[in-house]
């Protein structure tokens, strides 16, 4: 294309001063430890003390959990929202609840898991008693995914709407039932829309904090939770950026490993 | 592309529309003139009619910021970049910014309105002489239990939560420092404590009480124990009265054998720009009756001596809140700890909050 | 038919759940008390107290202002970057350009706003709405980027070298062509970034100062003495508030297509005379 430098240089600039610089800010922190000397022991505490480990392996096991969950509903609710009339306003209604704050949602959330609560009001009702909801883990995953939701059908539902009937009709035309026809045609067509949202929701799970406090009650800590603890608490900023140098790096590994192999031609149109 | 330059005028138009709503709004109360007082404080942690009355009274405009925590506040203090006149931290915090020489200090002769304050809230080895911390309100860290689910006999000491009988039942508040310092007074040790053997045992102490806690949980557990989601929870006085005044089962106990007992303190940061306001404030804020009416809007106790004529009889009187001589005796205050030492208690909570 | 009930009681289960914590919210909102787990009497007590404090509608306007403008130019250098993006010849540029497109995405709230913090003392920035809408903008921008790059991935080679082809400028293809056809992409972007800085709480938190601040700075801190109902009024308010301008806007498309379908058929039908 023509011209392409000066059409670029916000966007370049934006890279340089609010990506590059506080990523380098950030690794150049976690060599520093809590009383300001220059030390490799934040890296050698993270993979030699057992309790970090074991929350990596923690943070990487529910964030996978999470994200599965919420594309098993997703995927389904997009598929189903693309046949409806007024889809792109029904899309819209879905993204809505996301401008009310978090925070709050997560109180009602509590008001409606406690114990007595409006979920146990109805479990009462139905005769299956009162149950302890909140601090599990299904509780914790379950308002992790909610959160999520909307931020997985939204490219899922892109990359439906963008599939041409045609296909489908194609598909019919050659004898597929519908299964082999969402099978073989509709869900690679919309690979990457799952992939687009699996990014958006694996990484940002890994670091969730606030609701593993509050819907969680600590029994779940995630890299965030420590990040958090550790910039906010106990102000030991260079343990806090080796836990972030981490998550970039595992953010590169994730974008490596669900990247789009077929960028260069060979995309079946 | 029509299209999208219209939604561009749209936002750009609302944009304008909703700052000259904005401009309008403030220029309302700003109309008193430029005398301007920046006060950085807790959410929610004053009366705000006190405010309206201060800014009727001297003619000053006040800005008010909120925070959320102590660490915070003090990142954006240290960072500078913004000039707050007054800001509350807490008393080991207090410490830790007169030791980083983010603190004015205080021209008494200016505060005559200070002796208000109960001279047994002075004089703390936070600050010793009050060079630079005003006292705003204080309280302790206490059990907190429901009379539906427990009696008052089976809390009346910290080493009772640690009773099986309370399996998943008792909620703490997620804070190194409180909660070894629990498990360090049931072992008889100070909750200042730099020795690592100490540290250990209390760390071991408190993995014990794994089985009995429900959830490690920080300013919810207000919300949680109103609801009656625990049958008891460990928390600061502050948060326990506000419990109480929502839920009539909820009680307070401040162990006798010790605990820790906090203070929050007005303090002038070494950028403030209005200092003059700031004295204003102050001695606003220590006169009797505004102290009282604040107390009584925030529910903590204050500090403020004259102030307690002025509070109502039942609230003054209320051992939960203003405890006997004898036990204020055995309450220790946090002093801020070399950083060293500091990481080891956050270590050693963050493996404690890891067991299951 | 059977297989249409159920796929709509499907959807419907979806949009209770979506919508169950808001509408415990707005109950909450006209309870006579002061806390949400007790329903006890109706009273539009918490709106008298919300509209009386000029302190929070003062917020909330700071807070729209900061939201509609930092996710406006988000999106237009987010649609730049994109097009740079997609424009990169080599494979590497392109993927190491996407991957640090997304530091921001991934990075941890705290670590954003603590970085920028010093970034913007460093450079003597004074703290405030400046900062807070750079800040929004900054993180705004990837997700721009992830929403609009699917979009001109599609775009038909073919039909850009037409353009040009054609004899148009470059300014024209970008106009005339490319951007009609990733029109879509760029209305989603806005949309989350719009989302994006609505919700944030701890990079502004880190970034405002000198008075300015936001609706989730203010609920947060609030959070040490409880959320008071007020809150739940004004976000009532704002739900409503935000359900009617979506609800409009999308009426309005439909009647601006349906004028122009109109048109359309009236002049085939002056034709066919």
């Amino acid at each position: 294309m023509h011209k392409k430098a000066t059409y670029l240089i916000p966007y370049l600039l934006w890279i340089g001063l609010f990506v590059i610089a506080p990523m380098a800010l950030i690794v150049y922190q976690s060599f520093f430890n809590i009383t300001g000397h220059f030390t490799l022991g934040n890296y050698e505490q993270y993979l030699t003390n057992g309790v970090y480990l074991k929350m990596t392996f923690n943070s990487i096991l529910y964030a996978l959990i999470i994200t599965l969950s919420t594309l098993l509903i997703s995927y389904p609710t997009a598929l189903l929202l693309n046949r409806l009339k007024n889809k792109q306003l029904w899309l819209l209604l879905i993204i809505l609840p996301t401008w009310i704050n978090l925070l709050l949602k997560t109180y009602a959330f509590i008001g409606l898991f406690s114990q007595n609560g409006s979920v146990n009001d109805f479990l009462r009702f139905v005769g299956l008693g009162s149950h302890q909801i909140l601090f599990t883990d299904a509780s914790f995953i379950f308002v992790a995914a909610y959160i999520e939701i909307p931020f997985m059908i939204l490219p899922i539902f892109n990359s439906l709407a963008e599939l041409k009937p045609s296909m489908i009709n194609a598909s019919r035309d050659l004898g597929a039932n519908s299964w082999q026809t969402f099978r073989r045609v509709i869900l690679p067509l919309t690979m990457p829309g799952v992939k687009a949202g699996f990014q958006a929701i694996f990484i940002p799970s890994l670091s969730l904090f606030m609701i593993t406090r509050l819907i969680g009650g600590n029994r779940v800590i995630t890299l965030g939770t420590a990040i958090e603890e550790h910039f906010l608490v106990t102000q030991n900023w260079g343990m806090g950026s080796t836990i972030g140098v981490i998550l970039i790096l595992a953010m590169f590994v994730v974008m490596y490993l669900t990247r789009d192999r077929k960028v260069k031609g060979g995309r079946i149109r | 592309m029509k299209r999208i330059m219209t939604i561009l005028i749209i936002v750009l138009a609302i944009c304008g529309l909703l700052g000259g709503i904005n401009y309008r709004l403030n220029a309302q109360t700003n109309a008193e003139g430029s005398k301007v007082l920046n006060i950085y404080n807790w959410g929610d942690y004053i009366d705000p009619a006190l405010i309206t009355k201060f800014e009727h009274q001297t003619g000053y405009h006040v800005v008010y910021e909120t925070f959320d925590s102590n660490e915070a506040m003090l990142t954006k203090i240290k960072q500078g970049g913004t000039s707050y006149d007054l800001t509350v931290p807490s008393d080991y915090t207090v410490q830790r910014m007169r030791r980083a020489k983010l603190l004015e200090k205080i021209d008494k002769s200016k505060l005559p309105a200070l002796k208000n304050i109960d001279s047994r809230f002075m004089n703390l080895s936070f600050d010793p002489n009050n060079d630079y911390s005003v006292p705003y309100f204080w309280g302790t860290l206490g059990i907190v239990y429901n009379d539906q689910y427990v009696n008052a006999n089976q809390v009346q000491h910290w080493r009772q939560l640690w009773n099986p009988r309370f399996k998943n039942k008792i909620m703490l508040t997620d804070s190194a420092r409180d909660m070894l310092g629990v498990a360090l007074i049931t072992q008889g040790k100070s909750v200042n404590t730099t020795n690592a053997a100490d540290l250990q045992a209390a760390n071991e102490q408190l993995i014990k009480l794994m089985p009995n806690t429900k959830a490690v949980v920080a300013d919810e557990i207000k919300m949680y124990m109103e609801q009656n989601e625990a049958a008891i929870a460990v928390t600061y006085s502050g948060e326990a009265s506000e419990m109480m005044a929502n839920n009539s089962h909820l009680h307070y106990v401040v162990p006798s054998e010790g605990s820790n007992i906090w203070f929050d303190n007005l303090v002038i940061p070494k950028t403030a720009k209005h200092k003059a306001a700031a004295y204003a404030f102050l001695n606003f804020m220590l006169q009797p009756k505004n102290a009282a009416q604040n107390a009584e809007y925030i529910g903590y106790s204050t500090p403020n001596k004259a102030a307690m004529k002025y509070l109502p009889k039942k609230v003054a009187d209320d051992p939960q809140f203003y405890p006997s001589e004898k036990t204020v005796a055995h309450l220790q205050v946090y002093r801020d700890l070399p950083l060293k030492v500091i990481g080891k208690y956050n270590d050693l909570f963050l493996q404690f909050k890891m067991t299951k | 038919m059977k297989k249409w009930r159920i796929s709509n009681l499907y959807l419907a289960l979806v949009f209770i759940v979506l919508y169950l914590p808001i509408f415990y919210l707005i109950f909450y909102s006209f309870n006579v008390g002061d806390t949400m787990d007790h329903f006890s009497g109706f009273s539009w007590r918490h709106y008298a107290t919300l509209l009386s404090d000029s302190r929070m509608i003062s917020i909330v306007l700071n807070t729209l202002i900061i939201a509609l403008l930092s996710s406006l130019i988000a999106t237009i250098v987010g649609t730049m970057g994109a097009l740079g993006i997609y424009s990169a010849k080599k494979a590497t540029v392109k993927n190491g350009l996407l991957s640090l497109n997304n530091v921001l995405m991934v990075s941890p709230d705290v670590i954003i706003g603590a970085s920028f913090l010093i970034f913007f003392t460093f450079l003597g920035f004074s703290l405030g709405f400046g900062s807070v809408l750079l800040s929004h903008i900054a993180f705004s921008i990837p997700i721009v980027v992830l929403m609009v790059l699917p979009k001109i991935n599609e775009l038909p080679k073919t039909m850009v070298d037409a353009a040009y082809d054609l004899g148009a400028s470059s300014w024209q293809t970008l106009t005339k062509v490319i951007l009609p056809a990733i029109t879509p992409g760029i209305f989603a972007g806005y949309f989350m970034a719009f989302t994006y800085s609505l919700d944030d709480f701890a990079v502004t938190f880190f970034v405002t100062g000198n008075g300015f601040s936001t609706l989730s700075v203010e609920i947060y801190s609030r959070a040490r003495q409880g959320v008071d109902l007020e809150v739940n009024a004004l976000s009532t308010l704002m739900f409503i508030v935000s359900l009617l301008l979506v609800v409009g806007y999308y009426l309005l498309g439909r009647y601006n297509q349906n004028r122009r379908l109109q048109r359309v058929k009236a002049a085939e039908a002056k034709i066919n005379q």
